[in-house]
């Protein structure tokens, strides 16, 4: 009774997609604007110039990052709900090495700012981790009270140790030997004119990531064990594979994953440490991965997709009374469909292919 | 300190446990029946808009309270149908839902009001007013136990003392009775309710929407009791904190009110001191919003006796044979 | 709700009490029951035999309204019923016991027995009333258990009491039981009969499902025999014998005992000492365990599940922390800590075939020869430095599926789409083809079709003749009886003995596995529940 792989991977996503695609017209619609205008005004928005790219690649980067995190973490059953929190350390990290030192290059302080960011992250996942791993404590509970927990904490450091002067909370300044190359002076060099965006090498670095990520857990034995004990723990055990050590590296490269969206977002772009500099895409980062199937590449995908919608939802908002809520509205509609209401469309679709594909002879599952 | 503070934290903590209170025995209900629930901020929130948005319209609380218990209840019911219904995941329907729920407020919010998100201040019949529990004036003046009735257990909104008398009644209705019989074997041991001939569906919606009607009144009560109107993501993660007193209290109704009330006083002494000192070191206030999170991870880990939730919690019910 | 009401059916003595006439149920595509119709007389015990997913299961969860079947009717003492629920079922007065029990651990036995078949909202009155009826039926059959136990302190004898107090609770008057003696003693299993036909006196009928061809003869008057979803026959139990049903079941003569030649033990391969387990609780779950394993023998360990043989399997596979002296070809074996593990277990020449592969043995949702790697990712000839090497395990997984006769021999199949045999089989072919010094295995032939099992039998011996140490556990007697070369029983986390399964009979086995050693002396089946109920109380 399994449905073909393209079906699983691409055609029910989709359809889930649409689905909520679909809701969220009616939701224009209840307020009083017209669905198909929203949609255009939000994908022109997003893709139609280079200033629409260059925002909605800046958000998809964090996305990638964090819907990396859930991603990795779901491979291992795993629901890491404290991507928030975790990039917030994140930010912590990275805004602790860009201050440290009066950096003279950016490309030297990258890989620092790196190391930094997925550092905290892992950090601030390997107690949750260490809690689930040696205790039993389940670890979606204590990674949301480590988000709330991760705000008080930068809040606290905000308005006290690290608070520049002036009223804000909010850290100094980062020197400019950290500011990362901008879209725009890159594309500059090989001569092509690309509107100002956030948009920064960053990106890159979640398409290695991606990559990474891919290479981990369909190409090592490291990710083979995360797999298999995703799917049991007692056969894990069998096999050899320690649960402990496997939900410790985990969780830290999941963490890890989290934290290096401050890179792009605080570094690339805030350039110094903001109360709230996370913005909720700890949170997509859920949705991301739960429309990606957990696949980098379905990640990516997400991703861009996500980003696109964030920036379309700012357009939106801008040239129609529809507001930016509406985006969190789309993101949660996503997040239903796809994860809780997946058995939804599975069950019709299951059927209509037992319908109408070939009745090839089945043997039977054991009892 | 002196009894007249004491007595007026000790109040502040009734008034904010009181939400805590009604949204963890909504989760104590759902969760003994085997639903987990991480959407209460969902219906609390939904609760709180409708509810301040009708009263708001109307002027009058009682249809704000229904249309909150209304919102709470639809909400509910998405939840039941993922995970009951289609057997999704307790956890990301849960997740799904808050976000839903954050981000519809404000935009109904924003089409109905123009306020940038929230309600117009309610006021008269738009709130609920506060109760003068008998002869509290004439006895105000008795020495320490005439406060503490006048002033600590007297003038408290309508929803204060439903959400307290809630905790015996739900004790009654899960240990004494045959419905809560079932409720609880249906969050141990579906398949035992199955074969005894029970719609374990019926019963679990029964429950999601018992969680539903309970939200629906915490969330009304923060819009309209504790609040004079509804504003942008107004729960704060009051949701969560209740998830949290409900692991504390390890799904117990009498151990919930402890916890809620703990948890309130925490609340209460964060907002009455800006600065706390214990033993000479300064306590920032930081500390204190997250103590609950903190507890519930030092509950959480098992340090302090071990919290064990329903056994067939979080899992859908698939008949086997 | 319905718990005593009349139910008003017509008293008709010669209709039988349960008529089927063409009940069909598919499962997408799999056809679990063709067709098939049955005729239980009342006051009788019917037994339903058939191998694994032959479909007797599905059959009765249709008569017990927890699926709906395609097609068919269903009778019940001459009318025709609907069953679309449970609900259905118990009101037509059918109870089914079934074979993992629909109990809730933390409830007490009253509070099992009402639930569902309360007297009215409040539940003070309806324990009071359930708490007489109980006494009164405790009474009646002989199944005696104290009201205000909780399930989770009582053994699983206790627990199926309490399964059949429910039914009749609910005043059944046929009983279904689904595999009841799996998890029996044999001295348990025979005061259940004793039980069952206590019933049958009084007038119930009894629909008995199993794949044991003993109890078929020992107790029931008539037997159906399903295979592949078909009711291959229905005969008189009086007018059968076990060689000709088994034949119905599998549609072909059957070899009962595995052809092999006497044993040739050598130097000892595997020593065990004093070894204790303790689980999560601290119970204690091995109690002082010794024995050893010789290189080409093979060393059956009976019991009843849940006396510590999983336990046993667990430590020497790595899978599980012991204490006490494990010895392998001379050397000890670490028992605590990181090289405790099954990896290091595995380097060491040991290979397992675990209990259950759906938990253990196999990832379901991984590809056939992902599952071919299990256990062994680490091995160089999967790897490439930092990589596995995909395309080598898929040539060497090929090659296991053709040597071991796999099918579908496709490496891509995903494991769960596999027939329970041929799962099997790759396990077999995993564990087998590392030419391990000594293999443990365990119940190596559960839901597997009997085709498989000859197989698998033939393997098991052919790696002792190979000069290698088999340690086998099983909880089927028969199996036991057939491939050991010698046999220990355990009880309650020890040894009872051992003996050579050509100087003991299945009475003796059976007394040890109740933990009896005095095995000469005649014990009536009191004494045998006393020591397992005492046994029950000293693990909790």
């Amino acid at each position: 009774m399994s449905l073909p792989k393209w079906a699983d991977v691409v055609l029910i996503p989709l359809i889930n997609l649409l689905l909520a695609l679909f809701v969220s017209g009616l939701v224009v619609l209840l307020i009083g604007e017209d669905p198909v205008n929203a949609m255009q005004i939000m994908v022109k928005g997003a893709v139609g110039s280079t200033y629409g790219w260059g925002y909605t690649l800046f958000y998809a980067t964090n996305f990638i990052f964090t819907g990396l995190a859930v991603a990795v973490a779901f491979h291992a059953k795993l629901f890491n709900i404290g991507g928030e929190g975790q990039a917030q350390l994140g930010s912590l990290g990275v805004a602790l090495v860009c201050l440290a030192l009066p950096w003279p290059h950016w490309a030297l302080a990258l890989p620092f700012a790196i190391v930094g960011g997925a550092l905290f992250g892992a950090a601030w996942a390997a107690i949750p981790a260490y809690l689930q791993a040696r205790r039993g404590s389940h670890i979606v509970i204590t990674t949301i009270m480590f988000n709330f927990i991760a705000s008080a904490l930068l809040v606290y450091l905000l308005v006290g140790a690290l608070k520049a002067p002036g009223m804000a909370p909010e850290s100094a300044r980062f020197p400019e030997g950290t500011f990362l190359p901008n879209a725009r002076d890159i594309f500059a060099l090989v001569g092509i004119k690309f509107a100002r965006s956030p948009l920064n090498v960053s990106f890159l670095l979640g398409l290695i990531a991606c990559f990474l990520v891919w290479l981990l857990l369909w190409r090592t034995r490291l990710g083979y064990e995360i797999r298999a004990y995703g799917h049991s723990e007692p056969a894990a055990r069998y096999a050899g594979i320690a649960p402990f050590r496997i939900i410790m590296i985990t969780m830290l490269i999941s963490g890890a994953l989290a934290g290096l969206m401050a890179v792009n977002a605080v570094m690339g772009e805030q350039q110094r440490l903001l109360q709230d500099n996370v913005l909720g895409a700890g949170f997509v980062g859920i949705a991301v991965a739960l429309m990606g199937r957990s696949h980098p590449v379905g990640v990516l995908i997400a991703a861009v997709l996500f980003g696109a919608l964030y920036q379309g939802g700012a357009e939106l908002e801008f040239e129609t009374s529809v507001p930016r809520e509406m985006v969190l509205v789309i993101q949660a509609l996503v997040i239903l469909f796809t994860g809780a209401l997946d058995n939804m469309v599975r069950g019709p679709v299951t059927g209509a292919f037992l319908h109408f594909g070939r009745r090839r002879p089945k043997i039977d599952p054991a009892e | 300190m002196e009894l007249i503070t004491i007595i007026q934290i000790l109040d502040s903590t009734v008034r904010l446990a009181t939400p805590l209170l009604l949204a963890c025995l909504a989760g104590l209900f759902s969760e003994r029946a085997g639903i987990f629930d991480i959407g209460l901020e969902a219906k609390m929130l939904a609760a709180a808009f409708f509810s301040a948005a009708v009263a708001a319209m109307t002027g009058s609380v009682w249809l704000g309270l229904m249309a909150g218990i209304a919102a709470s209840l639809v909400f509910a019911l998405i939840h039941g149908i993922a995970s009951i219904t289609f057997r999704g995941d307790q956890l990301i329907s849960g997740v799904a839902l808050n976000f839903l729920a954050s981000g519809m407020t404000v935009l109904i919010a924003r089409d109905w009001f123009n306020e940038g998100g929230r309600t117009p201040a309610l006021i008269d019949g738009g709130r609920f007013q506060e109760i003068t529990l008998p002869f509290a004036n004439a006895l105000a003046d008795v020495p320490v136990l005439g406060p503490i009735y006048s002033e600590l257990l007297s003038g408290h909104t309508v929803l204060v003392y439903v959400a307290f008398l809630a905790v015996p009644a739900t004790w009654y209705i899960l240990f004494r009775t045959r419905f809560g019989l079932r409720l609880r074997a249906v969050g141990e041991n579906p398949g035992a309710v199955d074969t005894a001939g029970i719609s374990v569906v019926r019963l679990r919606y029964s429950a999601v929407l018992i969680a539903g009607l309970l939200c629906g009144l915490a969330g009304a009560y923060l819009a309209t009791g504790l609040a004079a109107g509804f504003v942008k993501d107004m729960t704060a993660g009051r949701g969560y904190i209740a998830l949290a007193a409900l692991i504390f209290a390890k799904w117990r109704p009498w151990y919930a009110m402890g916890a809620c009330l703990l948890f309130g006083l925490l609340d209460a002494i964060g907002n009455r001191y800006q600065s706390l000192e214990l033993l000479g070191l300064p306590i920032p206030t930081q500390f204190m919003q997250a103590l609950p999170y903190i507890l519930t991870v030092v509950i959480l880990a098992g340090f302090v006796g071990k919290a064990i939730p329903p056994r067939a919690g979080g899992q859908a019910y698939v008949k086997e044979r | 709700m319905t718990g005593h009401s009349e139910r008003g059916r017509p008293a008709a003595p010669d209709a039988p009490a349960i008529e089927l006439k063409g009940i069909s149920k598919a499962f997408g595509t799999v056809q679990a029951n063709k067709d098939i119709s049955i005729r239980v007389m009342p006051g009788t015990i019917h037994g339903i035999i058939g191998e694994n997913g032959a479909g007797k299961s599905t059959l009765m969860s249709i008569l017990y309204g927890f699926y709906k079947a395609d097609g068919g009717d269903i009778f019940i003492a001459g009318r025709k019923t609907a069953i679309p629920d449970s609900q259905a079922a118990i009101a037509a007065g059918i109870g089914m016991v079934f074979q993992h029990f629909k109990l809730v651990e933390n409830f007490t036995v009253l509070e099992n027995v009402v639930l569902g078949a309360e007297s009215g909202a409040r539940l003070t009155p309806s324990l009071s009333k359930a708490r007489k009826l109980l006494t009164e039926l405790a009474a009646e059959y002989e199944l005696n258990v104290d009201p205000d136990a909780l399930i989770q302190d009582l053994g699983v004898g206790m627990q199926q009491r309490v399964e059949i107090l429910k039914a009749l609770y609910r005043q059944a008057d046929i009983l279904i039981l689904d595999e009841p003696t799996g998890v029996l003693t044999p001295a348990e299993a025979d005061h259940l009969f004793r039980i069952l036909e206590g019933l049958r006196a009084q007038g119930k009928t009894i629909i008995l499902i199993t794949h044991k061809l003993r109890e078929i003869m020992e107790i029931t008057d008539t037997v159906s025999v399903m295979r592949r979803g078909e009711m291959t026959a229905t005969v008189k139990t009086a007018e059968t014998s076990p060689e000709a049903l088994a034949e119905l079941m599998v549609g072909r003569k059957v070899l009962l005992r595995v052809d092999k030649a006497p044993a040739a033990p050598k130097q000892i391969v595997l020593d065990v000492e004093n070894l204790r387990v303790k689980d999560d609780k601290g119970v204690e779950r091995l109690k002082s365990v010794s024995l050893n394993v010789r290189a080409g023998e093979i060393l059956g360990i009976a019991g009843v599940a849940g006396n510590g043989q999983s336990e046993l399997l667990d430590v020497l596979g790595g899978s599980r922390e012991a204490t006490g002296r494990v010895t392998l070809n001379g050397t000890d074996l670490d028992l605590t800590g990181k090289l405790s593990d099954a990896r290091t277990r595995r380097a060491r020449g040991i290979a397992h075939v675990p209990e259950d592969r759906h938990r253990e043995g196999l990832i379901l949702d991984f590809h056939a020869w992902e599952n071919v790697a299990f256990g062994y990712h680490h091995d160089p000839k999967y790897n490439r430095g930092w990589l596995m090497d995909n395309d080598a395990l898929r040539r060497d997984t090929e090659e296991k599926i053709a040597k071991f006769d796999v099918r579908p021999a496709d490496c891509w199949q995903t494991a769960k789409n596999f027939s329970g045999g041929n799962q099997q089989k790759i396990v077999i072919a995993r564990e087998l083809e590392r030419n391990p010094d000594l293999l443990l295995v365990g119940q190596p032939t559960r839901g597997v079709d009997i085709g498989a099992i000859e197989f698998i039998h033939q393997q098991i011996v052919a790696l002792r003749d190979a000069g290698k140490a088999i340690l086998l556990v099983s909880v089927e007697l028969d199996e036991i009886m057939s491939l050991s070369d010698r046999i220990a029983v355990m009880f309650d986390g020890r040894i009872m003995g051992e003996r050579l399964p050509s100087e003991t009979t299945e009475r003796e086995l059976g007394l040890l596995m109740a933990g009896i050693t005095d095995t000469d002396t005649p014990h009536t089946v009191q004494e045998v529940e006393a020591n397992l109920a005492e046994r029950h109380g000293k693990v909790q």
